[in-house]
């Protein structure tokens, strides 16, 4: 009977790919293992098998075709003698299982819509152009460009170079800057962030490039310890420019060792700035101000948002300073504080809450140290009422802060408590639906919200 | 481990000179560190403090080799290193009594002091941290294409730590120009090096990276010195980091603190009978008639004025003001 062979995610966070080439053509007959085909992902280029043995009897996408769904039939597999219109016709959705792998990324709708992002930023002029380009994209330009204006810039890491970047960021950069200042390192965190460390003090900027922060565990005592304490120590002599960047957060499927949001870790120390942004502008401007600045920073990435395309200012130079949060979504009912990936859920729920003539005011803070309270305080009282939105845990988490921030600065302009909405309190799960529930949702936000309203 | 007393060069190729400033300035660390823990017992230094008595040949004879520019690194047990690389006793001995007058303001204290125009990078106080902080600092020489090396110092408990050997292999594959200082001196705070490893010959470690290195007599400053010259030719010359295993001992406890019950009173007696290295040099000026005891002694008063005047002016200093407490968190943003 034929087969179909269908788009395989070949990573977690794998939604579609680009079909690179065929390796195989039509009346081929292929072995289980052979390779069949080059398939692009958002993170490199991959090879990938035939699994059943058959002949190629007709290839359904041809090569060169770009956003290819997972589990789109690609081509169909048919056995000796067989026609290929025996095979069951392509199904026009990927199944409903796909969908289950790939929980952490239910806002698609959040990715064409950006239009707040410009309407509202006062971060670049009116009028400015803009170009549509994902995070990955924009973190990318910014190291580059960076790299281009300062000699003193490099970037150090895992798979930084000749790999291209575990996530792509650093796709092209060896080429364009070469092996002098695009490092590759091997699998020593501490060992790396130590160099990286003792370089920046020695007046170099390195950009130390963390796989993903759960790996940079190895590497806290030099983060903290060595890189965000010296300055105090040498009485002002010793700084430390560095940005420590990379993956922070849960990605999908890769449970709890690989699924931490150590935004709260971070921005509870003196002597550290902390970034995490959420659109692409953000992750350009800022990254951009993180390597400028003369301190050493921690700038939070996460993988889900990579592949999101935003709107970004097509300026040859734009930066967006530290401590300035950004109104993503003006209303006067509530306000909801959130940062980072939690930027999806507090804006799809305001959409949600939109809907039910409840306008919520969704403020993205952008950097956690140091953070803009004014906005929060303002937007405050106006609305009366607040909901906090991320990702970490539950306890001492960046919403506990400000809920503390917001009773001591703004008591009498709450008409309600202060809810914080988190991942749950457990280690993060493998199965896809306990995954599901241990993340923060859209909708438990705007049950949140409708507490705080009393709805 | 008590080694026994190495033959010593008797007629060693060495100016006057150079065995005058030997001594002096070991002397000065001395004096310096006695006085210091004078002072800890007088309650006008607290915290941690870690005397360098014992160990001066080592700093003093790599010093020796180092040229402008080169940058040195070291862990707590730091003051001798300050001393060596030509730092001011004052701002040293008021940054242990905590005052404004000190090199961090008072700020960072007996464990973290620092000096941007000695190339002195600290003062460490997580033991090993300085390992690769220091072949960070020899990156930024070899990314500048000049000929500094960095001395990158640490004891034998650090050699335990993961991240030295992280740092070797990096320092290998990027061919950093760094020498990496081991100073056993044969006790990690309490715990004798042949209690905590199997593999003692620490030098030995670095083949397994491909890193040159050799045992040295840290007790001889000759020795330190010629060897010294030998490991920064290498990194000079481009060729990568080398190792130095400096065979030395601490006559004072781990810290002010230190029980001394893990080594008797007589192995630390021997070793400060037979092996002294400011002694040694004091002999090799006086057998060959390099200098008298009067002018010995004339440098004896001149070391002992500067300590004086340093802890002076460490108890004259006033503490740092209440706003210090809440400078030098941040850098001000500036622009490369």
């Amino acid at each position: 009977m034929a087969t179909e062979i269908l788009m395989p995610a070949l990573s977690p966070t794998m939604e579609e790919g680009t079909l690179a080439k065929w390796l195989v053509k039509e009346g081929d007959s292929v072995k289980s293992g052979d390779i069949i085909a080059e398939i692009e992902t958002d993170k490199a280029t991959m090879e990938f098998e035939a699994v059943d043995e058959g002949i190629l009897g007709k290839i359904l996408i041809p090569e060169g075709t770009q956003a290819v769904k997972v589990n789109t039939p690609i081509a169909i597999l048919v056995e000796e003698g067989e026609s290929v219109d025996s095979a069951p016709a392509p199904k026009a959705e990927a199944p409903a299982e796909t969908k289950a792998e790939a929980p952490a990324a239910p806002a698609q709708a959040a990715a064409p819509a950006p239009a707040p992002v410009a309407d509202l930023s006062p971060d670049w002029p009116e009028g400015t152009p803009m170009k549509t380009m994902t995070v990955r994209e924009a973190l990318r330009e910014a190291m580059a460009e960076e790299m281009e204006r300062d000699e003193t810039v490099f970037l150090m890491g895992e798979e930084v170079g000749e790999y291209q970047g575990a996530y792509k960021i650093s796709q092209g950069l060896l080429d364009k800057f070469g092996a002098r200042r695009v490092v590759d390192t091997p699998i020593s965190e501490i060992g790396f962030a130590g160099i990286g460390t003792g370089a920046a003090m020695a007046g170099l900027r390195p950009i130390v490039e963390f796989m993903t922060f759960n790996f940079a565990m190895q590497a806290i005592d030099h983060i903290i310890n060595s890189a965000a304490k010296t300055l105090y120590m040498s009485g002002g002599q010793m700084g430390c420019p560095i940005v420590f960047r990379g993956p922070n957060g849960a990605a999908a499927r890769v449970a709890a060792q690989h699924s931490q949001d150590y935004a709260a870790w971070y921005a509870q120390i003196p002597g550290l700035k902390v970034v995490m942004p959420y659109t692409a502008a953000d992750a350009k401007g800022l990254l951009k101000t993180a390597i400028r600045d003369g301190n050493p920073v921690v700038f939070l990435e996460n993988e889900i948002l990579y592949g999101r395309s935003f709107e970004v200012p097509d300026l040859p130079d734009f930066t967006i300073p530290f401590g300035k949060a950004r109104i993503a979504r003006p209303g006067r009912d509530v306000t909801i504080v959130s940062f980072g990936i939690g930027m999806t859920h507090a804006l799809e729920a305001a959409e949600t809450l939109a809907g039910e003539g409840i306008e919520a005011e969704v403020i993205d803070l952008r950097t956690l140290r140091p953070i803009d309270y004014a906005t929060v305080i303002e937007s405050v009282k106006r609305t009366n009422r607040c909901v906090t939105v991320e990702e970490g845990f539950p306890v001492c988490s960046i919403g506990n802060h400000i809920s503390a921030h917001l009773m001591e600065n703004a008591f009498d302009w709450l008409d309600a408590p202060v809810i914080n909405c988190t991942g749950k309190d457990v280690p993060m799960p493998y199965a896809a639906n306990l995954e599901k529930h241990a993340l923060i949702t859209a909708a438990e936000v705007v049950e949140a919200v409708k507490k705080v309203t009393y709805r | 481990m008590v080694r026994k007393p190495a033959a010593r060069q008797s007629t060693p190729n060495v100016s006057k000179d150079e065995l005058l400033q030997y001594y002096r300035d070991m002397l000065l660390i001395r004096r310096f560190e006695e006085k210091a823990g004078q002072l800890y017992g007088m309650g006008l230094i607290g915290g941690f403090c870690h005397l360098y008595i014992g160990q001066e040949a080592v700093v003093v004879g790599l010093e020796s080799v180092a040229k402008e520019g080169d940058k040195r690194i070291t862990s707590y047990r730091d003051h001798g290193h300050m001393l060596a690389c030509g730092m001011d006793a004052r701002g040293v001995m008021a940054e242990l009594t905590g005052r404004i007058g000190g090199y961090s303001k008072g700020k960072g204290g007996s464990m973290h002091m620092f000096s941007r125009e000695k190339h002195f990078y600290g003062g460490h106080g997580i033991v090993a941290a300085q390992v690769p902080l220091g072949a960070g600092l020899a990156f930024s020489d070899k990314y500048r294409g000049n000929d500094n090396v960095t001395f990158v110092y640490f004891g034998d408990g650090a050699a335990n730590q993961g991240q030295v050997y992280e740092t070797y292999n990096m320092a290998t594959i990027w061919e950093l120009p760094v020498v990496f200082v081991i100073e056993n001196n044969q006790y990690a705070m309490g715990t004798s090096l042949k209690r905590s490893t199997r593999s003692t010959t620490l030098y030995g470690r670095g083949e397994a990276f491909g890193i040159p290195g050799e045992q040295v007599d840290g007790m001889d400053v000759l020795a330190v010195k010629a060897a010294g010259e030998k490991a920064v030719a290498h990194c000079r010359a481009g060729k990568g980091p080398y190792i130095l295993e400096v065979m030395t001992y601490r006559y004072r406890g781990h810290s002010m603190s230190d029980p001394a019950k893990y080594r008797t009173r007589e192995e630390v007696q021997k070793m400060r009978d037979e092996r002294d290295a400011i002694e040694h040099v004091r002999e090799l000026l006086l057998q060959g008639k390099h200098a008298s005891e009067d002018d010995l002694k004339a440098i004896d008063k001149e070391i002992k004025e500067i300590v004086n005047d340093s802890a002076e002016f460490a108890k004259e200093s006033p503490e740092p003001p209440l706003e210090e407490l809440w400078t030098d968190i941040y850098a001000e943003e500036k622009s490369a």
